[in-house]
């Protein structure tokens, strides 16, 4: 088996005396698209966040590429598109404006080709000049996709994408995540729908109490198989 | 280093663009600037003989307590619209995030400054502007600005940020603070240049300790 694009090894975090994250051991090969189910306050989004560089871990080594995301943080974010239930995107800016804004931090070479292909793949090119707080919740999202794809990162997080959105709009967002993760991509995104995220994964992961709780490839799952699992860790009423 | 410089010049433009559309953090400095030197104004005007006396107070403790306004929006603004986490995702040293913050900070104060200053020359009917008081607060503002964006970022993951902001800020202004009213007091009793060197030295000391500190420490600060 090839060496994991992405390896986690004895993660813990902590805020204060709350341990979050307990020893969280896993591998993430290149192009694999991996799904994290978790109950609130399971370490879901802290783990994410430590992936993206955007918090350091108490203990415990993460390794992309085999570079310790500590060793080189700014090297690493080149690798990484984060979407998140907040769509890290200016409301007073239009469309254009925060996709240039974004495409200047990440120093992309013809950025307004880019820019112009992405917002036509969001389906948002005909509300371009417009400014992102007249955008509908599934609109916002949807650029939220676009800002985080427009340096064409190889590893995609994606933080409870489909949180806030209509059943409409969370399914023309799924459709549209499959489109993107394609063999090429790694994409690992946490979700409390259980039904959206069996479609999107090749891997599903429970994290429950900081740990991996459980493990399989999605292939040998289907909703029904995974219900009771889910339920027993996750717990019941929670999945959609 | 042009990455480095693109990524501040995308901070500051994103900043200039949204205060353009927006206005928020420029009308409240000004608002209160002035609301600042007309209470100043209306307290002083039949008490004090010689306005030269107030004048430095009056100028410096406005541009600080107007300032402080604008400097809380510098990352409140970020964490409130959740897009901070966008900014340090950046692929670049997170300093250049600060410099392009710190210069809209410091672009914002000096547009409040040009405002405030003839105001000033209108309420107290005398005449003070110059170069070397321009320089003089050039260099306050600037030490000013550097120190309070660091602490801008460092309040914004607090419960208390808006109060944290001045009881951080202005213990650690007070070497520039006092610097620049002495400086501004003997500029307008009639010292020339060469005898305000002290203090303008002791500005461009504070200014440069400030931007090296701030440049080193940024990063701890937006850490969670």
């Amino acid at each position: 088996m090839a060496k994991p694009l992405i390896e986690v090894q004895a993660l813990r975090k902590a805020f204060g005396r709350h341990r979050v994250l307990k020893g969280l051991d896993l591998n993430i090969q290149a192009g694999e698209s991996v799904v994290l189910f978790g109950p609130n306050g399971a370490g879901k989004t802290t783990f994410l966040r430590i992936l993206a560089t955007l918090s350091k871990p108490t203990s415990g080594t993460v390794r992309i590429s085999g570079v310790d995301i500590n060793d080189n943080p700014e090297g690493i974010r080149q690798y990484l598109g984060l979407v998140t239930h907040a769509p890290l995107l200016y409301g007073d800016l239009s469309a254009q404006e925060n996709l240039r804004f974004y495409g200047r931090l990440y120093g992309i070479a013809n950025a307004e080709k880019r820019i112009h292909e992405l917002l036509e793949r969001v389906g948002l090119l005909h509300r371009r000049k417009d400014l992102v707080r007249t955008f509908s919740r599934g609109m916002v999202q949807r650029m939220a996709i676009a800002r985080a794809l427009l340096h064409n990162p190889p590893i995609l997080l994606l933080d409870e994408p489909d949180t806030g959105l209509d059943p409409q709009a969370a399914e023309m967002m799924t459709d549209f995540l499959r489109e993107i993760g394609g063999s090429q991509r790694t994409v690992l995104m946490t979700t409390h729908h259980l039904e959206r995220g069996l479609a999107l994964a090749d891997r599903v992961l429970i994290l429950q109490g900081g740990r991996i709780r459980f493990d399989e490839q999605a292939d040998a799952l289907s909703y029904e198989t995974l219900r009771p699992t889910y339920d027993r860790y996750v717990g019941t009423g929670v999945a959609l | 280093m042009k990455r480095y410089l693109q990524v501040l010049w995308a901070v500051l433009w994103k900043d200039l663009r949204i205060e353009l559309r927006t206005k928020d953090v420029f009308t409240s400095m000004a608002v209160f600037a002035v609301l600042a030197l007309m209470i100043f104004n209306f307290a002083f005007e039949l008490r004090v003989p010689d306005k030269s006396v107030v004048i430095p107070g009056v100028l410096w403790v406005a541009i600080i307590f107007s300032g402080v306004l604008g400097l809380g929006r510098a990352f409140i603004s970020e964490k409130d619209r959740g897009s901070m986490a966008g900014l340090l995702l950046a692929p670049v040293d997170r300093s250049a995030i600060y410099f392009g913050k710190m210069l809209a900070s410091l672009l914002f104060i000096f547009v409040m400054e040009a405002i405030l200053l003839p105001l000033m020359v209108i309420f107290f009917n005398l005449n003070f502007l110059s170069w070397p008081l321009l320089l003089l607060l050039f260099l306050g503002t600037v030490g000013f600005a550097t120190v309070g964006t660091v602490f801008s970022g460092l309040a914004v993951n607090t419960r208390t940020r808006e109060v944290l902001l001045p009881v951080l800020l202005f213990p650690v202004m007070l070497p520039v603070l006092m610097a620049g009213i002495r400086a501004t007091i003997g500029f307008m009793e009639g010292d020339t240049l060469a005898d305000m060197m002290k203090w303008i030295n002791l500005l461009i000391f504070f200014d440069i300790l400030y931007l090296v500190v701030s440049y080193l420490t940024f990063d701890f600060v937006v850490e969670e």
